[in-house]
């Protein structure tokens, strides 16, 4: 009886890879270091998608690899990078309360995940189905980063991670989405960031920081 | 021709207001080009009218009767707001609180979320129509955050993390619902996204799939109309944006966001056979309704109260559409439509007396009746109509969404009337006091544009008193299409 096949094992261990990335991004303190994560999350959905297109022979999954290479690992990755060094932001790392404890909140996430991607994982004939349980994960892992993130940046990096979560999640189940629905995608998560780009500066130049800290003054009872 | 124009005129006018929308003249060109986007919505209606349902576009868009009055809706108070912003926009120029620069952002972000809401509302794909509505929050990001006040950056940023979250909720949604319609449509061609075709094949659609789709849908959309517990960015943006914007997203957005949450009830109903999504939408409107009546009593300021009432309203929609039927779902409607018109109407007199009085919170707004019969009486008016009183339209809508809840759950009717009791209480109250009483207001440098105030009403009136036969078959079609019950 013969295993899986090698290019089959090779998305697999994307896969792992791919929510491996995202308990770094749960316990990375570096606001640079999270962007690296990201880029490196984006680097390998780019491979995975790659080599889903070389299995399956569908030329617009080629397209969207080559739309993830552009977005997810030049573009978005410079523009952050470029924000961090005109915000000053580079040295900049978070206290987190109890990392013990949101790694083990993120273990058991990634139970909740599978057994969340059990009746679509029963019901999909994809090649990759048993990522979609890993795509579900990364989903909610990003946003217990959002979550328990007091930066702005951070909360931004947690964002761009779910829509990655939500792009393999696509890939996983459907072989992706329709081109046009994909681009556009893209060019809302393109214009997002460059939208929060000018919020940011706009927050600095009112706060002297990004800490959202000083965004908590809009309560009921005020 | 028209179609193309509709999508055409806004999306082209964000282009040239957002290089010269600085200028002086820039409010009248807004004004200009939403008349344009107005006229083109009347004659797509006037061709709708005599050809039927139109599918355009290589099936990409689509107008149906649930979609033709909210885009003629939409386009009309785009005009209406475009004209009350005006003499507004000119006078926060004039008071300081902006410069040139910001109008033009202003002006060419007005028009994009114009053409935003205009494409979600007729697209026949379901991914575009994400891809709009999160291009609708993007454009109206940078409009919150106008002002750069410390109070105005945390509005946008919680409208833009919250709304963001929400929205991948409902990417995700978009997706299952894909995975299951790609089943049975097939992968090859796009056609499985496409409303048209997904609603002939609604019954073989898998029911787990859909079913976890949309949980993700409503909660995803859900939080763009601002259904509790998800509505916390709602208030905050309304109250801290320019005042325009407040109408806009009130009358239009939570309106579109609905839309959105409805078209995905019809295709999982259709295929569930159960009672969860109309559930869902029931138990999540009532808790909507609930709990802003209760938050009511808690607002200081007014553009905080009455965003506030928009959560109630949305609730009460919310909840007429998961009873479903013939008769809730027309009344879901109407009220969409004059909700849409008096509560921007509300804004509308709103944003002048603040600008009198210099201040929103409700305890410095005083006497408005004394310096400006007009605004205080149109204030006064439009609560009345927003709170239900006959002759308005509002009383027709909720008087009809009682007596069928009566019939279909009559568990649910003491718990909305109770509550519409409350906000009556709440906002009634607040209101009186800053329309009557000794006044505080100043001058403005510019001659405030009511008519849209009173054109409103007006319409909510008439709706309230007759509602004319083309308008009511509208209606009906439309109340079928949704089906359920």
């Amino acid at each position: 009886m013969a295993g899986p096949s090698l290019d089959l094992q090779l998305l697999n261990t994307c896969a792992a890879i791919l929510l491996l990335l995202s308990f770094a991004m749960l316990s990375q303190r570096r606001i640079v270091s999270l962007v690296n994560l990201l880029a490196l999350q984006g680097a390998l959905l780019c491979i995975a998608t790659l080599l889903l297109a070389w299995r399956t022979g569908q030329t617009h999954l080629y397209l969207s690899a080559a739309l993830t290479l552009a977005l997810k690992v030049i573009l978005l990755p410079w523009l952050l990078h470029r924000l961090i060094r005109r915000l000053e932001v580079y040295w900049d790392s978070e206290s987190l309360v109890n990392t013990a404890g949101t790694m083990l909140g993120g273990v058991v996430t990634v139970v909740f995940a599978f057994g969340l991607a059990q009746p679509i994982a029963a019901l999909a004939n994809t090649a990759m189905r048993n990522a979609i349980g890993i795509a579900v994960a990364v989903i909610l892992l990003a946003f217990i980063t959002m979550i328990t993130r007091r930066k702005a940046m951070s909360q931004v990096v947690g964002f761009l991670s779910m829509e990655n979560g939500l792009f393999f999640g696509a890939m996983s189940a459907t072989y992706g989405m329709p081109m046009i629905v994909e681009l556009g995608v893209a060019l809302d998560v393109l214009v997002a960031v460059l939208v929060l780009g000018v919020f940011f500066f706009q927050i600095r130049e009112q706060f002297d920081s990004l800490d959202l800290h000083h965004l908590e003054t809009l309560r009921e009872d005020q | 021709m028209e179609f193309a124009l509709l999508l055409g005129i806004p999306l082209c006018g964000a282009l040239l207001l957002g290089l010269t929308g600085g200028r002086r003249e820039a409010p009248d060109v807004n004004v200009a080009l939403s008349l344009g986007t107005f006229i083109a919505a009347c004659a797509l209606t006037v061709r709708v009218l005599q050809e039927g349902n139109l599918v355009v576009g290589r099936e990409q868009f689509f107008i149906d009767p649930f979609n033709v009055f909210l885009v003629v809706l939409t386009a009309f108070v785009g005009l209406t707001t475009a004209v009350f912003s005006r003499p507004y926009m000119r006078i926060e120029l004039a008071h300081g609180r902006i410069g040139p620069r910001r109008l033009q952002l202003y002006h060419g972000m007005y028009q994009l979320f114009m053409a935003t809401m205009l494409v979600a509302l007729t697209t026949n794909n379901l991914g575009l129509m994400w891809v709009a509505m999160e291009a609708a929050t993007l454009s109206t990001v940078l409009l919150v955050t106008l002002y750069r006040t410390p109070a105005s950056l945390e509005a946008g940023w919680k409208y833009f993390i919250l709304c963001g979250v929400g929205i991948a909720q409902a990417l995700f949604g978009t997706i299952l619902l894909y995975f299951a319609a790609e089943r049975v449509l097939g992968a090859e061609g796009v056609s499985a996204l496409l409303w048209t075709h997904l609603v002939a094949v609604k019954t073989q659609l898998e029911p787990r799939v859909l079913s976890l789709a949309f949980v993700f849908l409503l909660v995803g959309y859900g939080t763009k109309v601002g259904l509790a517990p998800l509505h916390n960015w709602l208030p905050d943006a309304h109250a801290e944006g320019p005042t325009p914007i407040s109408a806009v997203l009130s009358g239009l957005l939570l309106n579109v966001a609905m839309y959105a949450v409805v078209r995905c009830k019809v295709l999982v109903e259709g295929s569930l056979h159960s009672s969860l999504p109309s559930n869902m939408l029931m138990g999540f409107g009532l808790l909507s309704v609930v709990l802003a009546a209760l938050f009511l009593w808690r607002q200081k300021d007014i553009k905080r109260l009455f965003a506030y009432s928009s959560i109630e309203h949305m609730g009460i929609v919310s909840f007429a559409f998961g009873m479903g039927g013939a008769v809730a779902n027309f009344a879901a409607l109407l009220h969409m439509t004059v909700h849409s018109l008096t509560k921007s109407a509300i804004f509308f007199a709103v944003g002048h007396a603040a600008q009198k009085a210099g201040s929103q919170r409700i305890e410095d707004i005083r006497g408005l009746i004394t310096l400006n019969p007009t605004i205080g009486w149109g204030l006064m008016l439009g609560t009345l109509a927003i709170l239900g009183l006959p002759p308005f339209g509002v009383f027709a809508s909720e008087f009809l969404i009682l007596t069928t809840a009566m019939r279909q759950q009559p568990w649910a009717t003491p718990i909305l009337l109770l509550a519409l009791g409350v906000a009556f209480a709440a906002i009634f109250g607040r209101v009186q006091s800053m329309v009557f009483g000794e006044t505080t207001a100043r001058r403005l440098p510019h001659q405030p544009a009511l008519l849209p105030v009173f054109a409103h009403l007006l319409l909510v009136l008439s709706l309230g008193l007759y509602i004319p036969p083309y308008l009511a078959d509208w209606y009906r079609a439309a109340a079928r299409l949704i089906g359920g019950g």
